[in-house]
This record gives structure tokens, C-alpha cells and sequence, in this order.
């Protein structure tokens, strides 16, 4: 191995195995129906004996959600890890961290290694929050004495000095999340494996858990990081991998990566054929693609500051006499807003449509949030399709400053201060 | 997953500066993960997890009693009442004798001792790893540390059992001999008896959810084809060789002559093929656990 590599990947893969169901008749026949079922039982009775898991469906496919993966990792380094949602990110952090093994390839690791694939990972609600420091830190791999010696960091870091023996589950979801993060922020290992676990908490929060990262980052860890928010990549690393489609297309220089990423996806536009809709219109509608637009030209990445248009381009098979797309925007499984592409359902001819949304300028903050598509049919025939595409802002709050621009998103507003008349409170200074 | 160990103390003879200048720092431990079978050094990682192992323990037996009014009480009721019924079953209705002066109540109880560590073992363990799936999707360890510890819960019940005995015993002034030294021994083997088939349907049930529903069947039908409300003396003894292929036979045979004394024989050779059966089951439980737990995080 070279002088200082610390993670070394060779050829690695990971293969999934999904079930399909064929598709089903127009009507059922008895006959089949039990043909099937047997089929099925006989094939999973085999799979069971053979010691291979069970699918579901008819026949099975391959996934490959990462293929032919190689990069070295040299010690100190800082590496963001970008991608698509299903690019394998995620993936090969569970391998790294020997969650799951690779089907083929190897990796070498040269360290010790601690993975915070989640905050609170094992937390207990009936358990005190001391409790569960203790427990939460030996899941992480610390050792006893470790979390005794940093006891007192962590509930500092935490802000639950208070609370310390009443069970998590009489915390507010804030002070969860702060001491689950607390005591992850603890961790000292050599090599960090962090998926996107800087996205809880409110923007103060966020801003401490950012500095500890970077303070864990400053004292020559290894850290993998994996996020959508490409603002703290572009902050805390210094170099970035590009993953699409269990692919490694592009690593290097964090800057170069970032652009990378860009170009990938300015280019793609969102293809979403293959989404699974759910509901009966599911197979009556199709949809080619979601497209944003800034400025009259396709963005990847959307300034916050300026308006914005969505385009959903779909394919009717059939004539609707009445029917109406929902637009649905979702921040961290929250949906806070949803827009309608007509007052009330309208007649749609089969063939191309495009539903066109305007957005004006500072609604939303950087981030990422995620679409859902919605069908209503009066008076009972709906279709549904959660995380078509995403919307990812960029860190771009003008003359601001990040403080003054929390939430999730902007509203209209004006305000004003109106004080008590100053002679009436004379007497306060006279006192 | 092959994962070799290089295990070395990082004292400063780990740093080696070679003529180019360039150092290299050997770390604890290099770490290799590629598909394959065998993982080498598994105890030792084990022995390394010994720490997550006590405190999942405790997370389990603190989660039991917390926030329970019943909680203690139901450890003793449900035994008291299987008690009752299997005495007026078995002695009153069926009329079978008890081991030499031992009353029959104590019989019952001796038996239904390691009867209920092993139900419990069988069925907490076999749910553990189901329901701690979140740990097992998102943090490494060996993943046998989930039923060994939901094994250690179950010894806490036994603890309250073994009270109860005692205070059985004080009641019907029946006092046990020089044999009781022998009860740790016992209790270990009842452990590693139920581990065994336990860990085997842990792994099962991960892969094929159906056998939880086998689980329930089991314990129903070993509560009658082991000698737990009756003695094993009253099997024909033609047949008590092929009767302690049932591992449960020997345990409780042992445990009743640990606990009542010189009055209950041990059958010899019944008792070695129990023990053989088990220590079959406890090799098949572990090499079909570490064969199947890499692939675990994959079957959520």
C-alpha cells in the first residue's frame, strides 16, 4: 500500500437481488392463480433449502448498486461524497463501515473506523438520557471509561443538563436529536464515516454540529461524508467523489467535483419513466421528466434569490374530462406546500403535456427538497409518486447573513417596532 | 467477508521511516472486507465487543422492569400457575410418581426450571435480532451479541425462579443434598442447550420471517414431550435411550438430580446423548449464525 493511504477500494461491488411481479392478466383465472401459487411456493421452498433469501414476485433481477468502485483515501483527508438519491452513497459507506459486505472487489482499511450512518442509533425511550450515552456511545465503539471521561462534554455539548434522568421520550424532538448528535460529536476514531446526519436539528444546532465537524476534520481524522447539502461539503472537505448510478464518475478537488455534479445533472434533466406511481391512474399517465429553469435556462442547482419555474412533462393515454396535477414539496419528510396546475380538474387531451409552475424569488432556502406528484380525477381516481426529483438550492442568501435566514422557508412579510412613549417611562431612569 | 487482523500495539516501533522518507504509520488493526467465507479471527472481535455485549444486556433487563407494575409479579404468577396445573395434571388426574420423598410440587418445579430458560432462551432470542434491526442496519458488531444478550435477560427470570424454589422447598421442609454444588454447571449446559436451536431460529427467522409462528408450536409441544410435569423414571425404559434424543430430557434429569438429591437417579446413557444432541445443535446454531449474519443488513 501506498506511504499514508488509509481506504483503499479495488473493483468492489455490491449486488441487491429484486422481485418482480409479471404482469398480470386482464382477468384472473382460477387456474392460474393456483398454478402461480404453486410455482411460487415450490420456487421459495427450493431458495429456502439452498439457503438463499425469498423474493417477492415472479422472477428476480440483478441491481448493481455500485460497480467497479476504486480510490485510495490518504490520511487527514476530508471527502464529500455526492450523488443522486440511489447513486450508492450510501451503499458504500455500508460496506466500509462491514455492515454489509461487498459481492465482489475488496477494500482495505488502515484504521479504525466508526460510522454514523444515523443520530440516536439505538437510542431508548424508556431509558434516561445518561442511560442512553452510555448505551448510544458503546454502540458507536467507545469504550466505557472513553464516555465517562467525555460524560461531561457531551451533556455540556447536548444542553440537557436539566433533563439528564428523565427518559428520552419526555424530550422534545430537539433535545433527541442534540444528544444524539452530542455524543456521535464525541466519537474518536481514526477514520469517520458520516451520512447525512448534519441535516437535523434547527439552524443553531446545525451551525455547532458543522464546527464540530470541521474541528473533527482539523485535527487530521479521516472523514467520509456523505450529503445532499452541498454547501457543507464545499465547506468542510477538501476533496469529493461523484457517484451516479453505483458508478464513481469523478473524484478530486472538492471545487472540481461540485461543477462535476453540476454538469451531470444540467444536462440530464430528471427522467422519471420508471418512477413507480401508485393509486389507478398510475398506468394511464406517464411522465418523461421535471425540469427547472432559472433565467429561461435549465439549473441543476437554484439560486434562492431569483425566480424559478418547474416543468412536469407528461404523456396522457387517454382523454380526461377532468383532471388536475398536484405539485407537492417536501423538506426532510415535512410537506410544506403543495401548488395545483388548475383551480379545479380540467379536460386533458391524450398525448404530450407540460404543467408549468412559477415560483417567485426568496420562497425557499438552500437546501434540497423533494417533489411528489399528485392525480386527482373527480370523483375518486388518484395517482401518487413521492420523490420524483429535488430541488437543491444553493448557499447563496445575498446580502444576509445565515442567522437572519433560518427555517425552511421565506414569507412575504413587513414588520415594525412600535415603542411606549419614552416620557412615560422617565421615571425608570429616575429610579 | 474474510477480515484479517494485523493486531499490534501502536507503540513508536509502528512508525517506520524508510530510506525514501516517507513514513508509514502501521495503524491497530488493517482491516481487509472482501466476499468470501471464513471470518478469521471471530472470537477475538467478539472479545473485542465485550463492552456493547454487557450494556445491550442491561439496556434489555433496564427496558423489562421499567415502567412494568407487573413486571416482577408476572415472573412469579406464571410460573406458580403452571405449577398448579402441572401438579393436579399430573399427580392428582394422572396419578404418576414422584422421584423417591421428593413432593411432587418440588418435582414439577425442578423440571419447569430449566423448561422455562429454555422457552424463553428460544423465544427471546429468536425475535432479538428482528427487533433490533435498526442497530443491525446501521452500526457493525458481531451480531451474535444480540441473542447472547437477550439470553442474559432470561437469566434474571430464572434468578426469580430459582427463589421461588427455594422458597417450595423451605414449605415442604425438603432439604437438597451435596449435589446442588453442581447447579452452576447445570445451569450453564441449559444455557448452551438453548442457545443452540436458539440461534439457529434467530438466523431463520431473519430470512424466512415464517418461523416465528413455529416458535409458539415448539414450546407448546415440548412442554409435554419433556419430562417437565412428570418424571422421566416413569418412561418404559426401552424407550428412555430414544426419549433423551430431545435435549430438554437431559437438562431437566440433571437439574432434578442437582436439586432433589440422591433420591433421583441420572440415566447415564440418556444423559450423554442429550448432551451429545445439544452440543450438536449449539456447533449447528453458531456455524449457521456466522454463516448467515453477514448477509443480515441486507434481508431489512
Amino acid at each position: 500500500m501506498e506511504s499514508d493511504v488509509i481506504i483503499c477500494a479495488d473493483c468492489l461491488g455490491k449486488k441487491y437481488m429484486i422481485g418482480h411481479e409479471l404482469e398480470r392478466e386482464r382477468y384472473i383465472v382460477l387456474r392460474d392463480v393456483i398454478g402461480r401459487s404453486a410455482r411460487n411456493f415450490i420456487r421459495r421452498s427450493m431458495d429456502m433449502l439452498r439457503g438463499r433469501p425469498i423474493f417477492v414476485g415472479d422472477n428476480t433481477e440483478e441491481f448493481w448498486a455500485l460497480r467497479d468502485v476504486n480510490f485510495e483515501i490518504k490520511r487527514g483527508e476530508v471527502v464529500g461524497i455526492i450523488g443522486r438519491n440511489g447513486a450508492g452513497k450510501s451503499t458504500l459507506l455500508k460496506i466500509l463501515s462491514r455492515i454489509t459486505e461487498p459481492t465482489e472487489g475488496r477494500v482495505t482499511i488502515n484504521g479504525r473506523v466508526a460510522s454514523l450512518l444515523e443520530v440516536g442509533t439505538g437510542f431508548h425511550g424508556e431509558l434516561t438520557g445518561r442511560e442512553n450515552i452510555y448505551l448510544n456511545g458503546a454502540i458507536l465503539g467507545m469504550r466505557r471509561a472513553e464516555i465517562r471521561r467525555k460524560f461531561d462534554e457531551i451533556v455540556a455539548f447536548a444542553e440537557i443538563e436539566k433533563f439528564l434522568d428523565t427518559p428520552v421520550k419526555r424530550y422534545s424532538s430537539g433535545m433527541y436529536v442534540r444528544l444524539a448528535f452530542a455524543v456521535a460529536a464525541h466519537l474518536e476514531p481514526e477514520i469517520l464515516l458520516v451520512d447525512e446526519v448534519l441535516a437535523v436539528g434547527d439552524a443553531e444546532f446545525q451551525r455547532k454540529s458543522l464546527g464540530k465537524m470541521s474541528d473533527v476534520a482539523k485535527r487530521g481524522r479521516t472523514v467520509l461524508f456523505v450529503s445532499h447539502n452541498l454547501g457543507a461539503i464545499r465547506r468542510l472537505c477538501s476533496h469529493a467523489f461523484l457517484f451516479d448510478r453505483g458508478k464513481l464518475t469523478f473524484g478530486g478537488n472538492v471545487d472540481a467535483t461540485l461543477t462535476a455534479y453540476e454538469r451531470l445533472y444540467a444536462s440530464l434533466g430528471r427522467v422519471i419513466a420508471n418512477m413507480s406511481f401508485h393509486g389507478p391512474l398510475a398506468d394511464q399517465i406517464r411522465f418523461d421528466q421535471v425540469i427547472c429553469k432559472q433565467g429561461g435556462t435549465v439549473a441543476s442547482m437554484l439560486d434562492p434569490l431569483r425566480k424559478f419555474q418547474i416543468e412536469v412533462h407528461g404523456f396522457a393515454l387517454r382523454r380526461f374530462s377532468g383532471l388536475e396535477l398536484k405539485l407537492s414539496v417536501f423538506r426532510d419528510g415535512l410537506h410544506i406546500a403543495s401548488c395545483h396546475d388548475t383551480v379545479d380538474p380540467a379536460p386533458l387531451h391524450a398525448g404530450h403535456f407540460i404543467s408549468r409552475f412559477d415560483i417567485p424569488e426568496d420562497v425557499f432556502r438552500p437546501g434540497m427538497y423533494t417533489l411528489a406528484i399528485g392525480l386527482y380525477e373527480p370523483p375518486s381516481r388518484w395517482a401518487w409518486c413521492s420523490e420524483v426529483a429535488a430541488l437543491d438550492f444553493s448557499e447563496n442568501l445575498g446580502e444576509r447573513s445565515a442567522d437572519r435566514s433560518g427555517g425552511v422557508v421565506g414569507i412575504a412579510y413587513t414588520a415594525q417596532r412600535i415603542q411606549q412613549n419614552v416620557a412615560n417611562c422617565s421615571h425608570v431612569d429616575a429610579l | 467477508m474474510v477480515i484479517r487482523m494485523d493486531m499490534r500495539k501502536p507503540d513508536s516501533s509502528s512508525i517506520r521511516t524508510y530510506q525514501s522518507g516517507t513514513k508509514i504509520v502501521v495503524a491497530e488493526r488493517v482491516l481487509i472486507l472482501e466476499a468470501g467465507r471464513a471470518e478469521r479471527h471471530y472470537w477475538s472481535d467478539l472479545w473485542h465487543y465485550r463492552e456493547l455485549f454487557a450494556i445491550l444486556a442491561w439496556r434489555d433487563i433496564a427496558v423489562r422492569y421499567k415502567q412494568t407494575v407487573i413486571g416482577v409479579a408476572w415472573a412469579i404468577v406464571r410460573p406458580l400457575l403452571t405449577l398448579v396445573i402441572m401438579t393436579i395434571v399430573f399427580s392428582r388426574v394422572a396419578r404418576l410418581p414422584s422421584d423417591g420423598v421428593a413432593p411432587y410440587p418440588v418435582l414439577v418445579f425442578a423440571g419447569m426450571l430449566p423448561w422455562f430458560l429454555f422457552s424463553s432462551i428460544l423465544g427471546e432470542a429468536s425475535s432479538s435480532v428482528v427487533g433490533n434491526s435498526n442497530l443491525i442496519s446501521k452500526v457493525y458488531f458481531p451480531r451474535i451479541i444480540i441473542p447472547a444478550a437477550s439470553a442474559v435477560v432470561t437469566l434474571v427470570d430464572f434468578g426469580i425462579n430459582l427463589a421461588l424454589l427455594i422458597g417450595l422447598m423451605i414449605w415442604y421442609h425438603f432439604v437438597p443434598s451435596w449435589q446442588l454444588v453442581f447447579l452452576p454447571a447445570f445451569v450453564l449446559l441449559a444455557t448452551a442447550a438453548s442457545l443452540g436451536p436458539g440461534l439457529l431460529m434467530t438466523a431463520l427467522n431473519v430470512k424466512y420471517r415464517d418461523f416465528r409462528f413455529i416458535i409458539p408450536f415448539i414450546l407448546q409441544f415440548g412442554l409435554y414431550a419433556s419430562p417437565v410435569g412428570f418424571s422421566s423414571a416413569v418412561v418404559p425404559k426401552a424407550w428412555r435411550f430414544w426419549y433423551s434424543l430431545n435435549p430438554v430430557v437431559g437438562v431437566i434429569d440433571g437439574f432434578r438430580w442437582c436439586l432433589l438429591g440422591g433420591e433421583s437417579q441420572l440415566y447415564m446413557p440418556g444423559f450423554l446423548v442429550s448432551l451429545g444432541v445439544a452440543g450438536f445443535f449449539l456447533w449447528l446454531g453458531i456455524t449457521y449464525f456466522r454463516r448467515t449474519e453477514r448477509s443480515f443488513a441486507d434481508l431489512f
